[in-house]
């Protein structure tokens, strides 16, 4: 028998819908033209990405379809929106805040900014990984040209007061940015009742392809362009544009906001199921990120005494597939920058287990992952020098 | 990223636990860190008879511990002190640059208990064994796994 594969990294990336690859398969093939020739194929292209921006628009609740631009990516559209920024008003200011658990696409775009001579202020969550408004409200300056906080965690899965923080930003009439890449697809989206100037989303987080992603600019709003060359995009990004992505894109995104509903109450039921029999059959854990203000499917905990990325590799060997914060997983010598964040101490962000439930998962499929589970962890503690000396009270 | 033996030696490492009585235990690493290791030396007539260990790490940390008592069953002392993170590394048919800390880690494990089995035994030298500093960053392994990033990220 085939082993069977559980996979709980839907933040990580999802598969594609089949109703989503089938709306891309033309433009791969017979559909192929450039969207900027003048011939049947190339005007069929074109109909195609204008037919999937209205759609966009449609989805995020903006005013106009012109306000939708695709890029190729996630971390494309945070680096234009605050580089873009960044560039458009220097002449005003060059203070930047952001927050301190924001993902390496907007907190790395901040460091390469500050080597540039901008300056960054980080906020600072709670416990629960959340940002206080008013603490936005106090760090803005005169010479604050943008606040970018991101709409929903990718590790803790918390949630942000996105539309506290607009209109604070409105108040100053700083420009406002946020990075919803985990929101989108997981939660309802509006920009305008948000109160957004700019706003990322990436198109495989909800059941669309990779190598995708938009940046909604509010109408009215000026930023540099990031990716020069072409007039596509109405001049703002060039570059062919990827038509098949961007079909995908828009299909998934239709089919998220249609089932946000049933999607939010699967996911959530799901995780909570999880994190009940976890918090039952395991001791000696701690549940990160605030339980109420978080994405249907994320649930994020330590496990005292054990490392992460051998409960990783445990995992994988039952086909079960998870992430970590652990410093081994990150590719760094600390865990994760989130997890110290919200005040875990060294010891116990290593031993850290995000599991990120999605549509294709079942019940039985949770009830298996939490016996391997317990196994695993009961196994990495027998064999934990720090959980003898728990044991021996040391 | 692990050869087949790393993942052999983590998913059925050998020779884990404790020893009682055990005439050497070392403990190297820190929790800050993400890797501890604990090994224990049964050794008579000056031939290490048995090895344990307990380990709180990565998968190669695991794979490390648990090779290094294999090599160090049947040792001598002499031997024993002779057993290198290269050829604990060699051994696993190698590491992932950024996990060669956890050999150097294995290493350090077996020198520590090492170190007090003498001490015990009034066999001590003047080079006393000093395991991690506990700070991170501190000791060499760590700067090893510091170097190791720096070469990928060019």
């Amino acid at each position: 028998m085939q082993k069977q594969i559980i996979y709980l990294d839907h933040a990580a990336t999802t598969y594609v819908k089949p109703e989503v690859f089938e709306a891309m398969k033309p433009y791969f093939t017979e559909e192929y033209g450039n969207p900027s020739s003048i011939y049947s194929i190339g005007r069929s292209n074109r109909k195609a990405v204008e037919d999937a921006r209205i759609s966009v628009a449609k989805s995020i609740g903006a005013a106009e379809p012109s306000e939708i631009y695709f890029t190729g990516s996630g971390t494309e559209a945070d680096n234009w929106a605050i580089k873009g920024a960044a560039l458009a008003l220097h002449k005003k200011g060059k203070h930047i805040i952001t927050s301190n658990i924001e993902h390496p696409a907007v907190l790395a775009t901040c460091e390469f900014l500050q080597k540039q001579g901008y300056e960054i202020t980080y906020i600072k969550v709670d416990n629960e990984g959340l940002v206080n408004p008013e603490d936005v409200d106090r760090a803005i300056r005169p010479d604050t040209i943008l606040v970018t906080i991101m709409m929903a965690n990718n590790e803790i899965g918390t949630i942000e007061p996105i539309k506290e923080i607009a209109q604070v930003c409105k108040k100053h009439g700083v420009l406002f940015h946020t990075d919803a890449v985990q929101a989108a697809g997981n939660i309802p989206i509006n920009v305008k009742d948000l109160g957004v100037d700019l706003l990322s989303v990436s198109g495989h987080k909800f059941y669309g392809p990779k190598g995708i992603g938009m940046l909604y600019i509010r109408k009215g709003v000026r930023i540099e362009n990031f990716i020069h060359g072409g007039h596509q995009e109405r001049n703002k990004r060039a570059g062919t544009e990827n038509v098949p992505g961007v079909v995908g894109f828009a299909k998934a995104l239709e089919l998220a906001t249609i089932n946000m509903e049933d999607h939010y109450k699967k996911l959530s039921s799901l995780r909570d199921k999880a994190l009940k029999a976890i918090t039952e059959r395991i001791p000696n854990i701690h549940v990160n990120g605030s339980m109420e203000k978080r994405l249907p499917g994320n649930l994020n905990v330590s496990f005292r005494f054990v490392e992460g990325e051998s409960v990783l590799l445990m995992l994988d060997m039952k086909g079960i597939k998870a992430s970590s914060g652990s410093a081994c997983t990150s590719g760094s010598l600390d865990p994760s920058h989130v997890l110290l964040s919200i005040g875990l101490p060294h010891e116990i962000a290593h031993g850290s287990l995000r599991m990120t439930f999605g549509e294709i998962n079942t019940e039985e499929e949770v009830d298996y992952f939490i016996d391997a589970l317990e196994e695993i962890i009961t196994k990495l503690r027998n064999m934990s020098p720090l959980y003898e000396d728990f044991v021996k009270g040391v | 990223m692990y050869s087949e033996k790393v993942m052999d030696h983590f998913s059925n490492p050998r020779n884990v636990g404790e020893i009682e009585n055990a005439d050497g235990v070392g403990q190297v690493g820190n929790a800050k860190c993400g890797d501890i290791m604990k090994m224990y030396l049964k050794i008579e007539d000056g031939i290490i008879k048995d090895a344990k260990f307990k380990t709180f790490g990565c998968g190669a940390a695991v794979a490390t511990s648990s090779m290094a008592t294999e090599l160090l069953i049947g040792k001598t002392i002499k031997e024993a002190e002779m057993i290198s993170n290269k050829a604990v590394m060699e051994a696993l048919d190698g590491l992932p640059p950024v996990k060669v800390h956890c050999s150097v880690l294995a290493e350090e494990a077996i020198a520590a208990a090492l170190q007090d089995y003498k001490s015990k035994h009034g066999l001590a030298e003047d080079d006393y064994y000093e395991g991690c500093s506990g700070c991170c960053g501190g000791c060499g392994s760590h700067d090893l796994r510091r170097e190791h990033l720096h070469d990928e990220e060019e």
